[in-house]
């Protein structure tokens, strides 16, 4: 397993005349982890769901390796080597958390205890080797997400798109996935793109940044950059207004913050 | 990978199980000639043949629902259209039922198919795909009532041949048993292949989320059809056995709605998803019946009590208090009393939590 290149051109969106992403690009280069933030509404889970294939772009084009991938299903998208975890976990509440995995596991083997047994060393991997007997409708928030990953991961992907899976997670868990996810990437090299706002991962994981707002891009580059960069402190803390008086630091929302 | 198909069928199946499922499949071999010695032996008999009827067809219809989560309330469809087609081959043409059972079931997944992609096509999903289900059933019965060929309102009649045999499928009830009894024995054992198989796999998925199925690589519409298509080609197997035992068919009983109804009861009360659900389920319902028939034979004839509908509103009765005390099926509370859960100290089985 290895990365992938993930190319985003122009890529735009509209629903009901509402443009939710208009005219983004950017680049993943294979083994390159880079992070996608942007306030609430921006529109990165747009873009992440214009890449896994749940609805085709309006305009521009995405790749993978160079191969066209706009406009494909799902399932193709995930065929063609792309993972993803959802934003509101989507476990297969009724299963158990081995066969949650093992699911995933079977987009690369139609043998079933081979799956099994690949999921068995996510499962270890992950850390929820202890729990993989049990329904996935009784883990916990973090275990789900932990759950979420390991099903993506099952699938084989050389990139991973993952969307918020630090939230909700405790500091001390939130380290843990940042290690667990800077391993991988370092093992198997795989791409991964996150959407993330909890800015404690993404300055520990990402090499790069893409800002959205209002469904542009307004900004990207090191994780350095970005944070001093006008534009994006402006939509995080708000416009400097000249008619009031300087904010005292307490006001607007920082990047550090853990927006929930 | 060498895997026996033993092994897969019976790998992380408790020893007590299985051993229990041999018995109760003896004791069903046996049971004709068991109740031979028992008084109104042909009476149980004919119960006890409804009863693996109705697991048979539980066992096909929980396929969709339990299994690839998809609500089908016209499965008439399917029996009745397997019925009609090898009786009609076999009174019109001549053509045996054991040759025009292959032309019932592949008439049975045109019209599974047709129904399954029009209504996941389009993702009509829940009740609106069970309302298509029911449309289909509804206008395939009125077509039948003016299908001159097939005798319309009228009805098709099996005749009792002289040279009635196993090979035209006639004969005693007897025979009627045991053909049921294998193909019973048979969904069984495929199903639970099934479930151990990626599509198993897969349905299970489409039926907890489709969305997430999908983005783990599932094909979630082909996923579906194959549920449809099998399940309707196994139903209308059942249908030609039904067609051949009772010997008459009318269009207005073959697509009712309550026949549709009737194939979901057994796997509802027993447990969704599961596959002891549809014969436990079978079971109780004809027991339940019977029971309520008798309750009111005996008030009608020895107390002079003619309570009309006691049978219907008892068994309503019974059937609610199931439901609602056992929400996931009797199955799947009798399994954890028998210990016969897949893996110990785990809350998982197959079926719904």
């Amino acid at each position: 397993m290895s990365g992938a290149h993930l190319a985003v051109r122009s890529i735009g969106k509209r629903f009901r005349g509402l443009r939710a992403v208009s005219d983004v690009t950017f680049d993943v280069p294979a083994g390159a982890i880079h992070a996608l933030i942007g306030p609430n509404g921006a529109g990165k889970t747009t873009c992440f769901n214009m890449i896994a294939g749940v609805f085709a772009p309006d305009s521009g084009t995405i790749a993978l390796d160079d191969r066209p991938i706009a406009g494909l299903r799902p399932d193709q998208i995930c065929a063609s080597g792309i993972g993803r975890t959802f934003q509101i976990v989507k476990p297969f509440m009724g299963l158990t958390v081995e066969d949650n995995v093992t699911i995933g596991a079977l987009a690369r083997t139609r043998h079933v205890p081979e799956a099994r047994e690949a999921a068995r060393r996510l499962l270890r991997d992950l850390g929820l080797d202890d729990r993989r007997a049990k329904l996935a409708a009784n883990l916990t928030l973090p275990d789900r997400k932990r759950l979420e990953v390991a099903r993506a991961l099952a699938t084989g992907p050389r990139l991973l798109l993952l969307d918020e899976v630090m939230a909700g997670l405790r500091p001390t868990e939130t380290d843990q996935m940042v290690a667990f996810l800077k391993d991988l990437n370092a093992r198997t090299g795989i791409t991964i793109l996150l959407i993330e706002h909890v800015m404690r991962a993404v300055m520990a994981l990402s090499q790069h940044i893409v800002v959205l707002h209002h469904g542009e891009k307004i900004a990207e580059g090191t994780p350095h950059d970005v944070t001093r960069d006008p534009a994006v402190l402006e939509v995080y803390l708000g416009q400097e207004d000249a008619s009031s008086p300087p904010r005292s630091g307490g006001g607007g929302r920082r990047p550090e913050g853990e927006a929930t | 990978m060498s895997e026996s198909l033993w092994q897969r069928l019976t790998g992380d199946v408790p020893r007590r199980a299985l051993l229990a499922l041999g018995g109760l499949l003896l004791l069903l071999l046996a049971a004709p000639f068991l109740l031979r010695l028992a008084p109104a032996g042909d009476y149980w008999l004919s119960l006890l043949i409804l009863v693996v009827y109705f697991s048979y067809i539980g066992q096909a219809w929980n396929i969709m629902m339990g299994f690839a989560g998809q609500l089908s309330l016209g499965h008439a469809l399917y029996l009745g259209l397997g019925g009609y087609v090898a009786a009609a081959l076999y009174v019109n043409l001549g053509i045996g039922p054991w040759l025009g059972v292959f032309i019932a079931v592949a008439a049975a997944m045109l019209a599974g198919g047709l129904i399954g992609f029009l209504g996941f096509r389009f993702s009509l999903a829940g009740v609106y795909f069970a309302l298509l289900t029911i449309a289909f059933a509804e206008f395939t019965r009125i077509l039948f009532d003016h299908f001159t060929w097939v005798g319309g309102s009228g009805g098709l009649f099996l005749k009792v041949e002289a040279d009635g045999s196993a090979f035209n499928l006639q004969g005693s009830p007897l025979l009627f048993y045991y053909v049921i009894l294998a193909l019973a024995a048979g969904a069984f054992v495929l199903c639970r292949f099934l479930l151990t198989s990626r599509l198993g796999h897969y349905w299970l998925a489409v039926r907890e989320d489709p969305e997430a199925a999908q983005a783990a690589g599932i094909a979630v519409l082909r996923t579906k059809m194959l549920a449809v298509l099998i399940s309707a080609g196994l139903t209308a197997v059942g249908g030609v056995w039904s067609a051949f035992y009772y010997k008459s068919l009318f269009p207005e009983a073959a697509f009712a709605m309550g026949r549709s109804i009737e194939v979901t009861l057994a796997p509802i009360i027993g447990g969704l998803g599961t596959l002891f659900g549809p014969i436990l389920g079978s079971a109780l319902l004809v027991g339940l019946g019977d029971l309520f028939t008798t309750l009111a034979e005996i008030l009608a004839n020895d107390y002079g009590v003619k309570a009309a509908g006691l049978k219907q509103i008892g068994y309503g009765i019974a059937l609610l208090l199931i439901v609602m005390f056992r929400r996931d099926g009797v199955w799947p509370w009798l399994a954890r009393r028998l210990g016969f859960e897949r893996r110990p100290a785990d809350d998982a089985g197959e079926g719904r939590p």
